[in-house]
């Protein structure tokens, strides 16, 4: 499918001139997850219960759920680091709301709507001034957090309405999870947007070219603007189904998650530098880190094991395309 | 692709040594600590393993997340759920965001216990604490009779702030406890606001107002460095004893140049040990588990349980000479 968007532009991964030209980024994960999977019902007796994977789902499809957003801005070339701080700041709207008696209904709008918020800032600054996303995000990192500090600080928001649960702790059907169903739903709409629609070609054509983009009438800001108010959106969801899955808020909710949600990105095929990447590529890759983590956690391998893996895994597909270039370089 | 068979290579490694060890023992107990690699958590480690070695039959899983994260713990939860262990005994980084995925594996047959770092009552059944206000308070004064000669003299007190919450329980335990020591006078309490420079500034002048003072009690790990500090500058090491809570990394100084005898906190060892006792007793259906129960804990003795289902585990531990180098590589 990203085929079609690397024609009119020199390609940047794997599958130029090279012994395997059909096996592409997304096969090759896929293998892994496949392989990954094979090993840890060997490893394990209690790989293969379906509860047991139904629990490890939890384990990373908020992020996946993020991750998703954060493909299409890495693709148009802009990144978002302040996620997981605005997972935080929608979290504490939440809470406090909860507080106040707003009911589930309620609190799942302020939750998503604190979190497109947050994301239309982020957009703002970026579009209206010109700013480097990464320096812009890196800011709002610590205003979010910041704001979510000064709203509790070492307290804690609970007592949230009981079917709040349902978005973060309940099954739609037999053993499978909202969050999951979500994430699955959000995969095909994600994936239709990027690959099926002209905005997706935007998206393509913003992150290979965002000049060539503008002179072909693309409203190249707009466009942005529009990944990181989705971004932020993502963020207030996954806030919403963290905060229930968790039952209560602390201003360090989700600390650390946007590295994660970004190697998750880059890990799924996603040129750091834009202009590539798939959104089949992405949800494989959140399937090996899951895999990955639930599998070693069963073996009680400790979690420093499963960084060095993923850290492996993510020097590789950044190195390898680039050393493959040079080593090609005349 | 290279580095696939490698990732393969190493992960089949990794996974076949790993299976090598999970031997199925009777009853699997998981010590979860608030991140791997602190020495605190990795000292209550070797007192679980005592525990198990002691029982019999009892495999420890040691685990924990790399980071200090609530979601990380909850990712090992929900590891150990799928294990499908006997029990759960977890130093939390979260009291009540944990609760929701422990309850889980309490309605799955799991019995869950938290110790150091408690987790809201419906999150678990027993809290152990490392000591109680009460025992904190007596030990402090009992350390401080005990340098005195025939426990008589007049003791100073060094606290935090003047609102510190805990430093003002265990003053007034202490007060409470002195009626026993005989002879043992608090003459003054002053405050060094948990800063290094204050609490040093405060145990000069206090050397200077109260030259009868021959014992400084600082119930602060901050304070109590400090006063000791201040003891040796002003040359009083031998005159004037500083005693109380503190850590043994950083005492272990001040225990050598005798401007302090001996101090007290917890004993990580022994936590781990509680721990493991009290998760495998809960587990073979031998502990009293209820309001105002009681659970035994092996070498240490019984677990009184309050109304919350907590319990203190003993008196602080006492380090001195004989011991404080051993601790001062833990913690």
């Amino acid at each position: 499918m990203t085929d079609r968007a690397s024609d009119n532009h020199i390609p940047d991964r794997l599958d130029v001139g090279w012994k395997p030209r059909m096996l592409r980024w997304e096969t090759l994960l896929f293998a892994v997850a496949v392989v990954i999977f094979v090993f840890n019902a060997n490893a394990s007796p209690y790989f293969l219960d379906p509860w047991n994977l139904s629990d490890a789902t939890f384990n990373f499809t908020e992020k996946a759920t993020i991750a998703l957003a954060m493909a299409l801005l890495i693709v148009a070339a802009e990144i978002d680091l302040s996620v997981a701080s605005i997972i935080a700041v929608a979290s504490v709207a939440m809470g406090a709301a909860a507080q106040a008696g707003v009911g589930t209904w309620g609190l799942v709008v302020i939750g998503m709507a604190t979190g497109a918020l947050a994301g239309a800032f982020n957009g703002f600054l970026v579009t209206r001034f010109g700013l480097p996303s990464i320096v812009v995000t890196i800011g709002t990192m610590s205003l979010f957090r910041g704001i979510a500090y000064v709203v509790l600080g070492d307290g804690v928001y609970k007592g949230y309405p009981a079917d709040f649960a349902f978005f973060g702790q309940e099954y739609v059907f037999w053993v499978i999870s909202f969050e999951f169903v979500f994430f699955l739903v959000m995969a095909v709409v994600f994936g239709i947007i990027l690959h099926r629609t002209v905005f997706g070609r935007w998206i393509f054509a913003i992150g290979n070219n965002p000049v060539g983009a503008r002179f072909s009438g693309i409203r190249v800001e707009r466009v942005k603007f529009i990944l990181f108010v989705v971004s932020g959106l993502m963020a207030g969801v996954a806030a919403v189904m963290l905060t229930s899955r968790i039952g209560s808020t602390r201003p360090t909710i989700a600390l650390g998650m946007e590295l994660e949600v970004v190697t998750m990105v880059v890990l799924g095929g996603v040129n750091i530098l834009g202009g590539s990447g798939s959104i089949p590529g992405v949800v494989i890759a959140a399937f090996v880190m899951g895999l990955v983590t639930f599998g070693l956690g069963l073996l009680n391998i400790p979690g420093i094991v499963m960084s060095i893996v993923i850290g492996v895994m993510l020097i590789s597909v950044i190195a390898l395309p680039i050393l493959w270039k040079k080593i090609r370089a005349p | 692709m290279r580095f696939l068979k490698t990732l393969a290579a190493t992960t089949a490694l990794v996974m076949g040594m790993a299976t090598a060890t999970a031997q199925a023992a009777e009853v699997r107990i998981a010590l979860v600590v608030k991140a791997l690699g602190i020495g605190f958590f990795e000292a209550a480690n070797k007192g679980a393993q005592e525990a198990a070695k002691e029982l019999g039959g009892v495999e420890v899983i040691y685990t924990g997340p790399t980071t200090t994260t609530a979601e990380g713990q909850i990712e090992v939860i929900n590891s150990l759920i799928a294990q499908k262990v006997d029990a759960i005994a977890i130093s939390a980084n979260d009291t009540d965001a944990l609760v929701p995925s422990l309850k889980k594996a309490m309605s799955r047959g799991i019995k869950v216990i938290s110790w150091d770092s408690g987790v809201s009552a419906e999150g678990r059944s027993i809290h152990l604490n490392p000591s109680s206000n009460a025992l904190i308070g007596n030990m402090n004064i009992k350390m401080a009779a005990d340098v005195l000669p025939g426990g008589k003299g007049d003791a100073a007190i060094l606290s935090a702030t003047p609102t510190a919450t805990n430093q003002n329980i265990w003053i007034e335990e202490m007060k409470k406890v002195l009626p026993n020591y005989p002879g043992l006078n608090i003459v003054a309490t002053v405050y060094g606001d948990d800063l290094a420079d204050k609490s040093y500034r405060e145990t000069v002048g206090l050397l200077k107002s109260h030259p009868s003072v021959k014992v400084i009690i600082a119930p602060t790990s901050v304070g109590i460095v400090a006063a000791a500090q201040a003891v040796a500058d002003q040359k009083k090491i031998g005159e004037v004893f500083v005693t109380g809570l503190g850590l043994p990394s950083e005492m272990a100084g001040h225990v050598h140049s005798k401007a302090t005898k001996s101090f007290a906190i917890w004993n990580p060892i022994d936590l781990g040990y509680s721990a493991t006792m009290i998760a495998y007793n809960l587990v073979k259906g031998k502990a009293d588990a209820k309001a105002g129960g009681s659970v035994p804990m092996g070498r240490m003795g019984t677990l009184q349980l309050d109304e919350n289902m907590d319990g203190a585990m003993s008196d602080p531990f006492v380090y001195d000479a004989s011991n404080v180098d051993e601790f001062a590589k833990i913690f």
